[in-house]
């Protein structure tokens, strides 16, 4: 069914378009960081409720990790706009490869340009004082990067075939991508929230990879490290078929 | 043998018909045009002949697929070109040819020669490996051009391939298209809105016009249909008594007003002149030029369309889009 060759092959080219595009990959790196920098230094001698004894900034680098997967992803997954929008898209399509093999391809380039990000935003961060305990955090906190990349392409791609053109993207950041963010907790504790938004802070994905990330390399968390997991799995395989679903029934051109 | 065989081939755009029950054949080998204006369904028909667009009704064959329930093997058979750039323009002309070498399964010695083989034919061999957004818009067309054929296409859609191309570049690529009609034996369908392009490229021309296939022939016999020669009487006045007496007359295939400009077919037109020049007198018609000349596709087009084809363009609300691709091309 599927086709490895065109798989690896949409997979290279957006390895390629990545690392050519250093000054767009320092522009998305660099909101993070300042994130980073500035409220990691602002916040970290206040003492917030729910940060279980940690100082700020251990709580804040698995949240703008989150952050950075949240922001690439939905981008990656709403290339295809850009790829629409300067006829590439067409070269893609008439090509004899079936569609799941089209979005596989897209997909495991778009995870690995995330995590890559997201790796580089760790090591930045050990510079500005976090601890990292080991490998095996390591490792872990990268699943949590690898599945919640994947929900957000997926969900990236379920807006995309859902507008002819770009320029409902600013909407998407907006009213999707920033509540997303805000919501899951990735700058302060969702404990200390009003249990209404809680509501809306458990339906969101980054919620659960934010956390997992946090029991993985701090080791706080509000869940069990297996419960994120399996919920940031469930969101993953949910999104990426429906993703999937949205493409191929979308018109191709 | 046929390559293309298009059945009451019919699009829909909500309740506007872009394509209108196109039915035509196209044989192996056969290097057919589709000529018509600005918005007349050229590139809806190729789209929907090579899988992108779903049909509102009827049916096709591509090299002997259903372009409807066996897309794969279509998409396998043919090239396309289309007529809006769809490069990437964030890799080098050698990666775009690679990319879409592996996207058709190509091994990679085949895939090695191949590439290199038609980078010689578009001449960019030394471009290969600059990024493409640093191309001249003819030589992205090229590439375009030389990546539709990278995979050995049976069948080769171009869509307005020397749109927004200089002279120069234009001849070129006709020659290069010819030769691969003739010497890798590759049915082509173009579209072009440009007479002679069609004129001077195409077994067959297709002429199509909002939506409709108004006709169909080789060029030399198109023009042999207007019957001879064309005379043009340009009128300081247009008289209906005059034209309807020179419309009666014996040798007049036929007549066609146009502005001020009466337009008659008739054979050995430059024996005919001193006639129709005595009536207009008699009928004391004014008559302010004369110009007589052997039939192009653009008197081909007048007659079956009532129109020149400049002036459908410029009717159409579509020119606007025209400009807009043209400065992408760019
Ligand atoms: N996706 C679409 N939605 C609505 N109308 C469309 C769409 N695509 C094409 N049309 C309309 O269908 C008609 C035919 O368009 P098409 O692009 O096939 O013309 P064309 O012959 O290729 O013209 P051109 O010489 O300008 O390329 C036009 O009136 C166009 O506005
Ligand atoms: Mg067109």
């Amino acid at each position: 069914m599927t086709n490895l060759i065109a798989i690896y092959v949409l997979w290279l080219r957006e390895m390629k378009r990545f690392l050519r595009a250093k000054s767009r990959v320092v522009g998305t790196l660099a909101m993070p960081l300042f994130f980073l920098a500035f409220l990691g230094i602002g916040f970290n001698r206040m003492s917030m409720p729910g940060l279980n004894g940690t100082d700020y900034i251990h709580f804040l680098v698995p949240g703008i990790i989150g952050m950075t997967m949240l922001f690439t992803s939905m981008f990656s997954g709403m290339s295809v706009l850009w790829d629409r929008e300067f006829g590439f898209l067409k070269e893609i399509m008439v090509a004899p490869v079936d569609r799941i093999s089209i979005v596989l391809g897209r997909t495991l380039g778009g995870v690995t340009t995330s995590v890559i990000q997201g790796i580089l935003i760790l090591g930045i961060s050990i510079f500005m004082g976090f601890k990292l305990n080991g490998l095996i955090p390591f490792l872990l906190s990268v699943v949590f990067m690898m599945l919640a990349s994947t929900t957000f392409i997926g969900l990236g791609l379920i807006f995309a075939s859902r507008m002819r053109d770009i320029h409902g993207f600013s909407l998407i950041v907006n009213f999707v991508i920033f509540p997303l963010f805000f919501l899951s907790g990735a700058l302060y504790p969702i404990d200390n929230m009003p249990s209404w938004i809680k509501i809306f802070s458990y339906v969101d994905p980054l919620t659960y990879s934010v956390d997992g990330m946090r029991g993985a390399l701090i080791n706080i968390s509000t869940f069990s490290i297996a419960f994120d997991f399996l919920i940031s799995l469930l969101f993953a395989a949910l999104m990426i078929l429906l993703g999937a679903y949205s493409f191929e029934s979308s018109e191709s051109i | 043998m046929y390559d293309i065989k298009i059945k009451n081939l019919t699009k829909m755009f909500d309740d506007f018909t872009a394509v209108n029950r196109i039915s035509l054949s196209v044989k192996r080998g056969e290097l057919f045009g589709l000529l018509g204006p600005n918005g007349a369904g050229k590139t809806t028909t190729i789209n929907m002949l090579s899988t992108l667009l779903a049909p509102t009704s009827g049916t096709a064959k591509v090299a002997g697929y259903d372009i409807i329930n066996e897309k794969n093997q279509v998409r396998k058979s043919i090239g396309v070109v289309f007529q809006d750039p769809a490069l990437d323009t964030k890799l080098t002309g050698r990666e775009n040819l690679e990319f879409h070498a592996m996207m058709y399964n190509i091994k990679s010695n085949e895939r090695k020669r191949r590439i290199k083989e038609v980078l010689e034919l578009v001449e960019l061999t030394e471009k290969a490996d600059i990024l493409v957004e640093n191309y001249s818009g003819g030589m992205k067309r090229r590439l375009e051009i030389a990546r539709g054929l990278v995979h050995k296409p049976k069948v080769l859609f171009l869509d307005e391939p020397t749109l927004g191309l200089d002279a120069q570049t234009r001849r070129h690529i006709w020659d290069y298209i010819k030769k691969l009609n003739k010497e890798e034996k590759v049915t082509i369908i173009l579209t072009t809105h440009y007479m002679e392009e069609a004129d001077y490229l195409c077994d067959r021309v297709g002429i199509i016009d909002h939506g409709r296939i108004v006709t169909l022939d080789s060029p030399d016999d198109l023009k042999d249909r207007l019957g001879g020669d064309i005379i043009t009487l340009e009128m300081e006045r247009v008289s209906n008594n005059f034209v309807n007496s020179v419309s009666k007359l014996k040798f007049v295939k036929s007549t066609n007003i146009h502005n001020k400009k009466l337009i008659i077919a008739v054979k050995h037109g430059e024996k005919r002149i001193p006639d129709l020049i005595n009536m207009a007198l008699k009928s004391k018609v004014k008559i302010n030029s004369v110009n007589l000349h052997k039939p192009s596709l653009e008197d081909v087009f007048l007659h079956f369309t009532g129109k020149t084809i400049r002036e459908e363009e410029s009717s159409h609300a579509d020119r606007f889009r025209e400009f807009a691709r043209r400065r992408i091309r760019r």
